[in-house]
């Protein structure tokens, strides 16, 4: 139990000293990614050897004084293609695609001899050159992981490790502060939210604080529902102290006992690392009641989702833990007035709330030395899609997207060209080749008609229809939209429609007039920001691929050679031998000849399936 | 006849203990749902009904809440659910392609989620956040990543070995 700051000082202090006698440390990954490609089986085998050799060493051991190994979990960092990933301090040696086989070679060469494994090393596939550390392979050279910093480098699972790197100390620093002075701080720093809208942090907070009321909140956002988007899974699973220290400070902040994390059902290891963080910061006197002998109380509460993308809009969010049908309602009165309960709240995202002990510690002057002069700090961004490093990045605020596609992300594989880049998910919009020079931050982003939102990246290359992807993207909208408003929900539907109509080739030009009108008004007429960001995919793909819808339309083609309705299939008569296998798979009988001797396709009959392509063994179905 | 009406007698004692844990309280209700469902698989109506009286509050704000949300479901699930991630990635990376491959595996016809002996439930989710695995799937809670057709067909028929082949599942 720490009961002052003193006590954490010290605490801190005695931690650190206690963390010298790890000669070693062995970080295996156990974020989603990894632990998926076995990363826990590796991390057992590695404790059990160590531990037969009695070499282990842990913090929560460190009354025995003896020197050793450390081997402790961590979380994301980042790199989840090539996991199980394993990183060893003091060196920062980093292994790639570890299995449990490689274990031994790892104790013997490592561990006893202070050796590189060199085919563990990731290896550039352009130019085969290993790296030995982490931090000198591209995909992380490029970045500045301030939040995130911890990622990987610690046990989430450990309150101590938190202390020991300077854990709660903004949350120590900000109790010798007045909650206006804090608010102050955040303002002047221009934190802007995370989530996806950019509304500055200070002035919620503020305006939290002067409300007058006998409860107040603080929610917590993670519900990170934008498909292709896990910079808040990864915080939450791989630093959670830091969202709770994150909370405690905006709740002193605005005057708020009481938090709630909202954390969507898809992430269970996401709610058990929290719970866990939570368990542990009560047990040390870090949240509950005179936290730090400030006089300030603090409890958080963690809320799980149950499968709706809408209640990542703020009202609807705040509906859904208090019980209710999670649909947003029309405001004001705004959250920081009537939020949850119909109590002022202070509501943000994971990664918003990430970013205040970094504010609190280092001050709003060093922290507006990152990033653009409007958009401080940095912002994570999940890269996904046609790229060849797929990831979870952090880079300051204004990164070109050509400096995050090519240098951090390593291009488009293959060497294909790049098409465009969804950006900010269903709610965001695409970006061309013609934008990769634009700096990324909320408002050059809000010129080019996308928006950062939540940081999802997906990388498209010239083989993706866009008009697909529109469609991809109109169809998890109509299915996620809650039903309480007209424009959104019949308006979704009909776009949907239209553009499977396109996509089916049974469109006219009135179709995509008329479905520009829609999106217009499902823009202006809807109640959320879910609805009222629902037409922007289908609003920049007409912006910046006109003429591949009107392909589709007139033409009747699919540029991308995607769409299954323009595509033709015949039969290669020179590679053909007549098995007779892709007769048998037809559906629709459209497939003839003799046996031995080369079959053929009439495309009057053919449904364009796609059976006969995926049976032929002699690859002599071709697509036309 | 009687060992039907036994099970239901345990059942909303078990639900009576979910409903007292969570103090009664309507603003628990989303919680209370889940761990039902986390008992019996799914929301059986009637157990819905018996929620709504026991806590006080409408039987159509039950069903309204049950509803409302993806994760619930008031029909029988099988006792392994897969879960196809269809996020941008996941889609991208031709996610679609282990759909279908899976839904011809599992012998399940258009609009058809469950297979009849109750052993497999297949779904699509928009995303589950391990983009970098992409194609993900999920069996109840473990997670599969790069998951191409004939991976997850292997996986499936270790499921079904395990369970001593299909058909068998009785413990219900």
């Amino acid at each position: 139990m720490i009961r002052t700051i003193e006590d954490l000082y010290n605490l801190h202090e005695d931690y650190k000293k206690a963390m010298t006698r790890e000669k070693m440390k062995i970080l295996v990954c156990a974020g989603t990614g990894c632990v998926s490609s076995g990363s826990l089986k590796v991390y057992e085998a590695l404790k059990k050897i160590i531990q037969e050799k009695k070499l282990l060493v842990d913090i929560d051991l460190m009354e025995d004084g003896k020197e050793g190994v450390n081997v402790s979990p961590s979380g994301c960092h980042g790199f989840c293609e090539m996991g199980p990933l394993v990183r060893i301090e003091p060196q920062g040696f980093f292994y790639v695609r570890v299995s449990e086989s490689d274990v031994p070679e790892i104790i013997e060469k490592t561990v006893e001899n202070n050796e590189v494994v060199e085919r563990l090393l990731y290896r550039n596939p352009e130019t085969g050159e290993t790296y030995r550390t982490e931090e000198s392979i591209p995909f992380y050279s490029k970045q500045k992981r301030v939040v995130l910093e911890h990622c990987g480098k610690i046990n989430p699972e450990n309150i101590k490790e938190y202390i020991t790197y300077g854990g709660y100390q903004a949350m120590a620093k900000s109790f010798r502060m007045t909650p206006e002075e804090v608010c102050q701080v955040v303002l002047k720093a221009k934190l802007r939210g995370r989530g996806g809208g950019g509304f500055p942090a200070g002035i919620k907070w503020d305006s939290v604080r002067k409300e007058q009321a006998d409860q107040k909140y603080v929610v917590c956002n993670g519900d990170e529902g934008d498909p292709g988007a896990f910079m808040d899974r990864s915080i939450m699973e791989g630093d959670p102290h830091r969202v709770i220290e994150g909370m405690i400070i905006a709740g002193y902040a605005s005057g708020a006992t009481k938090g709630y994390i909202y954390v969507r059902a898809e992430y269970p290891l996401a709610v058990k690392r929290l719970q866990k963080a939570i368990q542990q910061a009560r047990e040390f006197g870090l949240l509950g009641e005179n936290i730090l002998d400030s006089g300030f109380d603090f409890d958080i509460k963690i809320s799980k989702g149950a499968g709706a993308f809408v209640c990542g809009e703020g009202s609807a969010l705040t509906a859904s833990i208090e019980g209710n049908r999670g649909m947003p309602r029309t405001r004001p009165p705004r959250t920081v007035q009537k939020g949850l309960f119909q109590k002022p709240t202070v509501l943000n995202n994971v990664e918003t709330f990430a970013n205040v002990p970094l504010i609190i510690l280092y001050g709003a002057d060093n922290y507006l030395k990152i990033g653009t002069k409007d958009s401080p700090g940095t912002k994570a961004f999940a890269l996904t899609g046609n790229i060849v490093n797929t990831g979870l990045i952090e880079v300051p605020m204004g990164t070109t997207l050509r400096e995050v596609i090519y240098e951090i992300g390593g291009g488009i594989p293959q060497g294909k060209k790049l098409k465009a880049v969804q950006i900010g998910g269903p709610s965001g919009g695409c970006l061309t080749s013609e934008h990769l020079d634009l700096p990324m931050d909320f408002d050059s982003l809000d010129s080019a008609g996308a928006m950062i939102g939540s940081g999802g990246l997906v990388v498209m290359d010239e083989d993706t229809c866009m008009v697909e992807v529109a469609r991809f993207f109109m169809d998890f909208t109509q299915k996620e939209s809650c039903g309480k408003c007209v424009p959104c929900r019949e308006g979704t539907k009909k776009m949907l429609e239209i553009l499977e109509k396109i996509i089916a080739g049974d469109a006219t030009m009135e179709d995509i007039k008329l479905l520009e009108e829609l999106a217009e008004t499902v823009k202006d007429g809807s109640l959320c920001g879910l609805g009222k960001t629902a037409s922007n995919p289908v609003l920049t793909t007409l912006r910046y691929f006109r003429d591949e819808y009107i392909a589709h339309v007139k033409d009747k083609k699919c540029p991308a050679g995607v769409c299954q309705a323009f595509k033709t299939y015949y039969i290669d008569p020179e590679v053909c031998k007549g098995c007779s296998k892709c007769v048998r798979v037809c559906p629709n009988n459209a497939i003839s000849g003799e046996i031995k001797k080369p079959f053929s396709i009439d495309a009057e009959k053919c449904i364009k399936c796609g059976a006969c392509v995926s049976v032929c063994p002699f690859n002599a179905v071709k697509e036309g | 006849m009687m060992a039907a009406k036994q099970d239901f007698k345990r059942s909303f004692q078990r639900v009576n203990e979910i409903i007292e844990a969570h103090g009664r309280s309507p603003v628990e209700l989303i919680s209370i749902l889940q761990e039902v469902q986390e008992e019996y698989r799914y929301l059986p109506e009637e157990i819905l009904n018996y929620i709504a009286t026991a806590m006080r509050i409408s039987p159509s704000k039950v069903f309204g809440v049950a509803t409302f949300y993806e994760n619930f479901s008031l029909e029988p699930k099988g006792k392994y659910v897969i879960k196809v991630c269809d996020g941008t990635a996941c889609h991208v990376r031709k996610s679609t392609a282990l759909l279908n491959a899976l839904k011809k595996k599992l012998g399940l016809k258009e609009g058809q989620e469950t297979t009849q002996d109750l052993m497999f439930t297949l779904e699509t989710v928009s995303c589950l956040g391990a983009c970098g695995l992409a194609p993900v799937m999920v069996i109840n809670d473990e997670v599969y990543g790069k998951v191409t057709p004939e991976k997850a067909e292997k996986i499936i028929d270790e499921i079904i070995k395990e369970e001593g082949g299909r058909g068998n599942d009785q413990d219900h």
